[in-house]
């Protein structure tokens, strides 16, 4: 008789479903998963030891290209670390606009998670909806920093700066007529909060869409129910976080179990699953969105009604006024002390970590007393949640891994930093 | 039609006086000349059919997808298909170092032949066939089942993993689904007791329009033909011989240029063929819905019979696209469950019934 032997393959690094540079060496017994072997390192651009060398301010934009598609979360666990070990007082204000940037953030990885999640499993008619809305919540991002996905918007001290009064038009084109434009600036007439409330009046019934397409889809539910189980004992060994582990029943959200910014003050559930299946980890995903929804809707509130500074006055950290800056001596100094040499942060070390979309988020930074961190280490959690993979795919075929792939909502920007 | 045909071609070369000589060398061949202008006439219409499905296809799912699909190739992008074809005609065709050349090369020509080959015995009206052959249904069994030695020797011969698991899945999916399509067909066969397609359309001719179709006694086989038929020609959501997300494009990964056009026009001349067999068998091909309609039936009479045969056709077409806008895709071993353990026994089973059903005075059609 001839000897059978298993082959291996590998998908990616150039795969459709290797979200970015995965490269997976599976060992396959025909179509079933043997071993699953994640090599990682194809997207690797040190950013840990980039920032050795970049005053403290200059990191922040790096921080955006960690994980792409969560920047401001990324952001607020570095600008937290650095504000724990300055030990300044942020701005309320700042912290709202923070919290709402975060759950827009969340809303934004979310989407685009459920997008290819969809498109891996065959539905590909999800990223286009799903990027419907990405692009509104885009354009919030646009409207307050600047720029559609790396923001920089969160600085030590507060936040870059307040938020718009009036939200940026379309304009008649070869393409959009005016009354076609008309139509799409509707939402636009007033102030980035109006917008923000109309888009989330609109998100529930654009997650029932979604939730029509998928939930109940026999289809759906086969290529995901008992898909990549891990048990909460597992999922806590392996060091998941976030929605990989709350899918398996372990009530776990850092926004509400080590509280910070101001997330104690705002009312919220934290869905979890029982099964720990890749179908579970969906559900938890949908609902946290809605629950997201209803963060930013409360802060949307909050923010409305109380106006206010939203940086530190510390000018040692935030930079004055722009005004100020050309009558005053002291502030011309202070603005010049700042953006040439830096802030200077006390000896220390300091872990901050965040509730990121994906997990557990966490800088731990050393500080010298220099005007550069001694070192920063940065806690991924896509990281513990790929060198799962090989334990969630064993048993299962190939189309599956791509499923357990979707489930991890893996970016290699962070796992590679 | 071929009297009037030669009298058009007598009449035109008349006009030079070269018909006489001509004649003389033509006659000999004149009854393969014939079949050949036929063919043509099939081919041709049914080869701008795939280019404009392929159109289709795009625009129908871009709206499905809040998008606009082409629309930058002439007016509405009518003509992107055409850019499209050209485009892959002049692309290089790659062959991989380390594979079969020759099996390589046929191989689209095997999943393309068949696949035009069928429409030898599909009728488009009544009489209007190219070979009115009494073993049609066999006929078309056999030809669709001989494309898939194109996509297997496809994956074999490129020689890489992707397109090697392909293949294996796309030979197993095939095996499976031919069998609750024979099945289905086997009811069909006996509600019209004639393997001959004209018969079997001719077989849902009544007064009472679209209520003589075998689609009303046979409803459960016309969905499981449906079903089989969008596994056979590898659609989504049955697409894992392609599979894009796991095996990146199965069989025909290795294929670049006009190598993997032919396998596209396959696929899509495939799906025309399911969709005018589907309409054949179950939705009463060319007839008239409304026929024997009091006022309907009267109003619609005189519109041809081709007209309402492309109409159903492009209804299931649209459905083929609709699933693949609206479903995720099966597993591969999902797939085979639905097939040996839900179609292959509950199509057998509709055979026993629809004999007894036959015995019985309550069978109408």
């Amino acid at each position: 008789m001839a000897e059978i032997k298993n082959y291996t393959m590998n998908l990616g690094p150039q795969h459709p479903a290797a979200h970015g540079v995965l490269r997976l060496v599976l060992e396959l017994d025909g179509e079933v998963i043997e071993r699953a072997d994640p090599h990682i390192g194809l997207l690797h651009r040190a950013t840990e030891k980039l920032a050795e060398h970049k005053t403290f301010l200059q990191s922040v934009p790096y921080m955006d290209r960690l994980d792409y598609v969560s920047m401001m979360c990324n952001e607020h666990a570095y600008v937290m670390a650095i504000e724990k070990l300055l030990g300044i007082e942020v701005p309320v204000r700042a912290e709202y606009i923070r919290v709402m940037f975060d759950e827009i953030t969340r809303l934004l990885n979310h989407l685009l998670w459920l997008g290819a999640h969809g498109l891996d499993l065959g539905a590909q008619t999800m990223l286009f909806y799903t990027f419907r809305e990405r692009e509104a919540l885009m354009d919030a991002y646009e409207a307050v920093s600047g720029a559609r996905m790396h923001a920089a918007y969160f600085r030590p001290g507060g936040v870059y700066r307040d938020l718009p009064d009036s939200m940026p038009q379309y304009q008649a084109s070869k393409i959009h007529n005016a009354k076609a434009v008309q139509r799409m600036n509707e939402s636009r007439t007033g102030s980035l909060l109006d917008y923000l409330e109309n888009f989330s009046n609109a998100f529930p019934g654009h997650v029932d869409e979604y939730e029509t397409l998928l939930t109940d889809n026999r289809i759906w539910k086969q290529r995901t129910v008992g898909i990549g189980v891990v048990s909460p004992e597992r999922a806590k060994a392996l060091g998941f976080s976030g929605p990989m582990l709350r899918g398996s029943g372990v009530v776990w959200d850092l926004r509400k179990h080590q509280s910070y910014s101001v997330y104690d003050h705002l009312d919220f559930d934290i869905p979890v699953g029982v099964e720990g299946d890749c179908y579970d980890r969906y559900l938890v995903r949908i609902e946290e969105m809605r629950q997201s929804n209803r963060i930013i809707k409360q802060c949307i509130a909050w923010l409305r009604a109380n106006p206010g500074p939203v940086m530190s006055d510390n000018h040692k950290v935030a930079p004055p006024a722009r005004e100020g800056m050309k009558q005053n001596m002291e502030e011309l100094i202070h603005h010049f002390k700042l953006f040439t040499e830096g802030m200077h942060v006390p000896p220390g070390e300091v872990y901050s970590a965040v509730e990121h979309p994906k997990g557990e988020f966490g800088i731990y930074l050393v500080s010298d007393g220099a005007n550069k961190p001694y070192r920063m280490k940065i806690r991924a959690p896509g990281f513990a949640h790929l060198a799962g993979l090989d334990e969630m795919a064993r048993g299962h075929m190939i189309a599956d891994v791509v499923a357990i792939i979707g489930t991890q909502d893996i970016v290699f920007g962070e796992i590679d930093r | 039609m071929e009297a009037q045909i030669l009298h058009l071609f007598q009449w035109f070369w008349s006009l030079f006086g070269l018909w006489d000589l001509l004649w003389g060398v033509i006659e000999p061949i004149w009854p393969m000349l014939w079949i050949l202008i036929k063919i043509v006439a099939i081919v041709a219409p049914l080869m701008i059919g795939v280019a404009y499905l392929t159109y289709a296809e795009r625009k129908i799912l871009a709206y499905m997808q809040v998008r606009v699909g082409p629309n930058r190739v002439g007016y509405y992008g009518l003509l992107q298909p055409i850019v499209d074809g050209v485009k892959l005609l002049f692309k290089e065709l790659i062959v991989p170092i380390r594979s079969n050349k020759f099996l390589f090369a046929i191989s689209p020509v095997l999943v393309l032949a068949p696949a035009l080959a069928a429409w030898a015995v599909i009728p488009f009206s009544n009489g209007v066939v190219l070979a009115n052959v009494n073993a049609g249904m066999l006929y078309i069994l056999s030809m669709t089942s001989i494309g898939v030695y194109g996509v297997i020797i496809a994956g074999w011969a490129s020689n890489s993993k992707y397109a090697f698991l392909g293949s294996m899945r796309s030979a197993a999916q095939m095996v499976s689904y031919e069998l609750p399509m024979g099945f289905a067909l086997v009811c069909v066969l006996m509600a019209a007791q004639s393997m001959n397609l004209t018969d079997i359309v001719n077989g849902q001719q009544s007064k009472a329009g679209l209520f003589g179709w075998y689609l009303i006694p046979l409803f459960p086989m016309f969905v499981i033909y449906f079903i089989s038929g969008v596994a056979e020609t590898n659609r989504a959501p049955f697409d894992m011989a392609e599979g894009e997300s796991e095996i990146v494009a199965g069989f025909h990964v290795e294929y670049s240029g006009m190598g993997f056009a032919l396998f596209f026009l396959g696929e899509y001349a495939n799906m025309i063929l399911i969709s005018a067999l589907t309409s054949l068998f179950f939705l009463g091909g060319w007839l008239s819905p409304f026929h024997g309609w009091p006022l309907l039936g009267a109003a619609t009479d005189w519109i041809p019979g081709i007209v309402w045969l492309l109409g159903k056709m492009f209804f299931i077409l649209f459905m083929f696209l609709w699933f693949r806008a609206t479903f995720p895709r099966y597993r591969y071993d999902q797939l085979m469950r639905l097939g040996w353990k839900i179609l292959i026994p509950f199509t057998l089973l509709w055979v026993v019934v629809v004999a007894a059903w036959m015995q019985t005075p309550l069978w109408l059609w």
